[in-house]
């Protein structure tokens, strides 16, 4: 988010309902997008003309492209491109222009890290500028015309949120919907040459979330259980719950492996913000944490919201991570926090 | 001016141009070589570490203070935290063997970096004299950070971004990973001076400068740093030790210690300065122990 983005007024209403995404969706959630408000008023449709992606190497097959909204993730070799999210939609062309100046192989796989449009708003555009190897059982259920774009691979919570039973309409078109969806803990899948796992982490930052752990490459894409620009963004009304959040911070900490100093080795691209590795997570896993614990406390000693809020858990951090305006202030997320402890199932 | 004082200055005429010319066009005074730190200076701080609470002298906000104040010294026992360098602008307080030395170009003979190399950690800093830009804001952080620098008559002058989080003072006052550094090294003979100066918009209300001292030692033998984590205490994963706002029993060990007033202690901009001292003179004061209490 930029502070562009946080100051701007949201006017515009969407099928998304209550919440963050009608937000998300007028300021575009712009991560490292730089929009001024002047050029997103009067109209509030951020204007992303002058946008631009920015292409950064990781290490392996992998790339980081910033700018587009949520990271996006690239991985690419001989067997094609797979991405993980693909940003906002007015973004579409730029990511894609990025992509083919990575390689000119096709786009086989995308891996939506949770349903929020600033991660899945490209989704339709790019599935359809690739193809998927369709074949046997594949063609079988689907039909021929399997092949015609890229997978999309999600789990299952988000094609539910995006979709709509038969007959009522759905908050997102259905050709930006996953076509293949998961519901165990972890699903695996081979492809450029390394093993990839799709990681879910339940009630995070959503209901839906994926963390995407590159073996070979040795590079973890966590969408927005991770960031480095603001407090974790947790959407209680779409299942999310800060002990979920702290959950998928432990699993990016248990996986990675770093190199000397405790630094490099296991790199990680968050949802939004710069690369990072292990330090970096375990720099924000603390504040999170210690963050929580100190609600928690305060929970148990009594303390109503409005009395939390008022002792301002967070004030250690918010120079760093705090905002007063925008679509995630600081209060949003010490209530958010109080919720998510005070309401255990 | 008589005839001798005449011949003199005549003298001195000519010599001098000759001595002047053989003089760089810059007198650039090179850092490299083995470096020894001079840690009696500052000891209390650097070697037995700093106590608890001891904010005195630093230039920070209130959000710095509570930092440190939630600060638990057994975080560094999480085998995360174990093997963790310090940051390239507090890693020159050592006290570390300090090993300089020339990147060149083998075309033009230039040099292109100054690397550096730590005892401590084994920590190393590249530090690019060739003009290379600073990486954008997107890109890696790391401890050492992302260093040009370049000289300012005999200064080496450093500008360091892209750093990690780390200390001002190792007992939990941070450093966030928004700051900068500009770091000058002086070479004086066989001395070796390093002012450190911290801009850090997230945790200090003016810049932080600190320096540090070594003395030349070409015979220094520099011993290697490996780490290995091991696990040092058996709690559940996860588990980040801090202390409760306002719930550290152990913040008024150091005021009470020294006969400091725990005002002061507490720290800020004014702390750093001389006149404080006439403040300091209507502070109360903790009773003062019989023997020096230390739970650190």
């Amino acid at each position: 988010m930029t502070p562009a983005g946080r100051h701007c007024p949201r006017t515009r209403q969407t099928r998304w309902g209550p919440g963050i995404l009608p937000a998300m969706l007028s300021v575009g959630l712009v991560g490292a997008v730089s929009l001024t408000c002047a050029q997103q008023n009067p109209s509030s449709t951020p204007d992303y003309s002058k946008a631009e992606v920015h292409i950064l190497p990781v290490q392996g097959n992998i790339y980081m492209l910033v700018g587009a909204g949520g990271n996006i993730t690239v991985q690419a070799g001989n067997d094609g491109v797979l991405l993980v999210d693909t940003g906002v939609a007015p973004m579409s062309d730029k990511v894609l222009a990025a992509v083919r100046s990575i390689s000119e192989k096709p786009i086989r796989y995308i891996i939506n890290t949770h349903l929020h449009p600033d991660h899945t708003g490209g989704n339709e555009a790019i599935a359809k500028a690739g193809s998927t190897i369709a074949g046997g059982n594949v063609v079988g259920d689907i039909g021929a015309s399997a092949g015609n774009q890229a997978a999309v691979i999600a789990f299952q919570a988000v094609l539910d949120r995006m979709s709509a039973p038969t007959g009522q309409q759905a908050p997102t078109p259905e050709h930006a919907w996953p076509t293949e969806t998961y519901t165990t803990p972890v699903r695996k899948m081979f492809f450029d040459n390394e093993g990839i796992e799709i990681i879910h982490i339940p009630a995070a930052h959503t209901d839906g979330d994926s963390m995407v752990f590159f073996r070979r490459s040795d590079v973890i894409s966590t969408g927005d259980i991770f960031v480095t620009n603001r407090y974790p963004l947790i959407d209680l009304e779409r299942g999310g719950n800060i002990q979920g959040v702290i959950a998928g911070l432990n699993k990016i900490i248990e996986i990675a492996i770093p190199a000397d100093e405790q630094e490099g080795g296991t790199l990680v691209i968050p949802g939004h913000g710069r690369l990072c590795d292990i330090a970096d997570v375990v720099f924000y896993q603390e504040m999170v944490t210690i963050i929580r614990d100190r609600v928690q406390d305060m929970i148990k000693k009594g303390m109503t919201l409005e009395q939390v809020k008022q002792a301002k858990p967070t004030r250690d951090y918010d120079p760093r991570y705090g905002a007063t305006s925008g679509i995630w202030t600081t209060d949003m997320f010490v209530e958010a926090v109080y919720k998510s402890l005070a309401s255990k199932p | 001016m008589g005839g001798a004082a005449q011949a003199k200055l005549i003298l001195i005429l000519l010599i001098l141009p000759p001595v002047l010319w053989a003089r760089p066009v810059v007198a650039q005074a090179d850092p490299s070589g083995n470096w020894t730190p001079r840690f009696d200076e500052d000891w209390e701080e650097r070697i037995p570490g700093p106590e608890i609470g001891d904010y005195l002298g630093l230039p920070i906000n209130a959000a710095a203070r509570l930092r440190a104040d939630s600060w638990d010294a057994t975080l560094i026992e999480l085998p995360e935290n174990q093997c963790r360098a310090h940051g390239s602008d507090y890693g020159w307080r050592g006290p570390s063997a300090l090993h300089i030395w020339q990147e060149v170009d083998r075309a033009t003979q230039k040099v292109i970096a100054y690397h550096t190399h730590l005892s401590a950690y084994g920590a190393e800093q590249t530090i690019w004299m060739d003009g290379r830009p600073h990486p954008p804001d997107y890109a890696a952080h790391t401890w050492a950070g992302f260093s040009t620098g370049e000289w300012d008559g005999n200064t080496l002058v450093i500008t360091t971004t892209h750093l990690k989080e780390n200390w001002i003072r190792r007992n939990g006052i941070p450093r966030s990973d928004l700051a900068t550094a500009r770091v000058h090294v002086l070479r004086h003979g066989d001395y070796l001076t390093v002012a450190v100066i911290v801009y850090d918009p997230v945790y200090l209300t003016e810049p932080f400068i600190r320096t540090t001292d070594f003395v030349f030692s070409p015979q220094q033998q520099m011993a290697p740093w490996p780490c290995e984590v091991v696990d040092e205490v058996d709690r559940p994963a996860g588990q980040v030790p801090s202390h409760l706002i306002a719930a550290n029993p152990f913040l008024d060990e150091f005021p009470a210690n020294y006969g400091i007033p725990p005002e002061a202690a507490r720290g800020g901009a004014d702390t750093m300065y001389p006149e404080y001292k006439l403040k300091m003179a209507d502070m109360k004061l903790l009773p003062r122990p019989a023997k020096k209490v230390t739970n650190r």
